[in-house]
């Protein structure tokens, strides 16, 4: 069973938005205080990336729940110009903005499960889950 | 005929209105219903059904506009939604039309043509209105985006040579450029040595807003004086080990009454009780 709930990023309030959505659905679904500040911590950089390098795209959080498991899943979509070099963005420090480099390699450290998938030119799709423990 | 239309509303204005409300009341979401009182639901509307008489008699009048506005802001106040005032005006022709074909003011043959007059009426006060309370809003958000400047980073001295930062809430690009100037140009005016930003307040600390921080402190760095991040969550603190952000060049502290301890300690002075 899985129900999403999305909020449009434009411009720098939306990340807030997004933001509030996911502590708002980490707090019902019981997680502690600790992973739902990794859970918003780790929308903020998604929904940033989004803004920053898109300009626009979505930010979905989904409640997962899995024969005796539940979670919560952050989609992040965009068409934006898409990721060159997948490996690279995922290495600590690594940044086309000036930035610490620490947004995406941060996330999957924040996060339990991380998939990353962009293509130049077509947009880039990021899922990242935590399990409830 | 139009004449005719003012003076039939105001021979039978509570009647229209009481119906107005009830309906009204049917067609919006209960919600809104629920969180305004009886008194002043049926308050407004009566302002609300003299606002569109006094149209309807003179829309040059200068009265009329003043007081548009004062409904309006007055709505916004309230915290009515657009769509509800648009439907309420919406609701309110169609009553009056209905009754006016009850009382057999009109003609059928005519019924068209008072329709469409109705219609011509309401056409340019509803732009009105939906106009009045856009600028409203807008006037309402610019205000709060100063009101929320104004206190958006303060630089606090505390005692001499020690200023406090606190942040509270969200932190964009905006805010961030304000933090650093603001503290660069108090830490030069009060001849501060140490800096505590406190971060307690701060919801959220991801790498932009690090980023921001470390790169404030070493501008604060670069004018003389040593800079303190104070406020630290634990949850906070595991996020920050968790994204791998590197704060070795700060000192920090879990609470401001620590760093400001800590200052005390940098600047040669400690807090004493009195015997």
């Amino acid at each position: 069973m899985e129900i999403q709930s999305c909020v449009t990023i434009l411009n720098e309030w939306d990340i807030v938005a997004a933001r509030q959505l996911g502590r708002n659905v980490a707090k019902e679904l019981g997680f502690g205080t600790v992973d739902q500040a990794r859970i918003t911590t780790a929308i903020s950089e998604l929904a940033r990336n989004i803004y920053l390098y898109a300009g626009q795209g979505q930010l979905c959080i989904e409640r997962l729940h899995e024969q005796s498991k539940t979670g919560l899943r952050i989609i992040a979509l965009d068409k934006g110009p898409g990721i060159a070099d997948i490996r690279k963005v995922m290495e600590d420090g690594f940044s086309t903005s000036g930035g610490l480099g620490a947004g995406l390699p941060g996330v999957r450290r924040l996060m339990d499960d991380f998939k990353i998938d962009s293509n130049p030119g077509e947009g880039t799709d990021i899922r990242a889950i935590k399990w409830l423990r | 005929m139009r004449n005719q239309i003012i003076s039939h509303i105001n021979e039978r204005k509570s009647e229209l209105i009481n119906e107005w409300v009830n309906q009204v009341k049917m067609e919006t979401d209960e919600r809104i219903v629920n969180i305004i009182s009886e008194d002043l639901f049926i308050q407004t509307s009566k302002e609300f059904v003299d606002l569109i008489l006094l149209s309807l008699s003179d829309s040059n009048n200068s009265e009329y506009s003043t007081k548009l506005e004062l409904f309006s802001e007055k709505v916004v106040r309230l915290g009515w939604p657009i769509t509800f005032v648009v439907a309420g005006l919406r609701i309110f022709v169609h009553i009056v039309f209905q009754s006016l074909v009850k009382e057999e003011v009109i003609d059928k043959q005519l019924e068209g043509d008072y329709l469409e007059m109705l219609d011509q009426w309401m056409a340019p006060l509803s732009n009105e209105i939906i106009h009045t309370y856009a600028s409203t809003w807008e006037k309402t958000v610019s205000l709060q985006k100063i009101a929320l400047q104004e206190l958006s980073a303060p630089l606090i001295p505390i005692v001499e040579h020690i200023s406090v930062m606190p942040l509270v809430g969200t932190i964009d690009t905006e805010r961030a450029r304000q933090i650093m100037e603001n503290l660069l140009e108090g830490v030069v005016r009060h001849r501060a040595e140490v800096v505590l930003i406190d971060i307690t307040g701060v919801p959220v600390v991801d790498t932009m807003v690090a980023h921001h921080i470390i790169q404030a402190a070493e501008a604060v760095r670069l004018v003389g004086a040593r800079c303190m991040l104070v406020g630290i969550r634990p949850e906070i603190a595991q996020t920050i080990v968790n994204l791998g952000i590197n704060l070795n060049k700060f000192i920090t502290t879990s609470t401001l009454r620590k760093g400001m301890e800590r200052a005390l300690e940098m600047t040669n002075r400690k807090i004493v009780e009195l015997e």
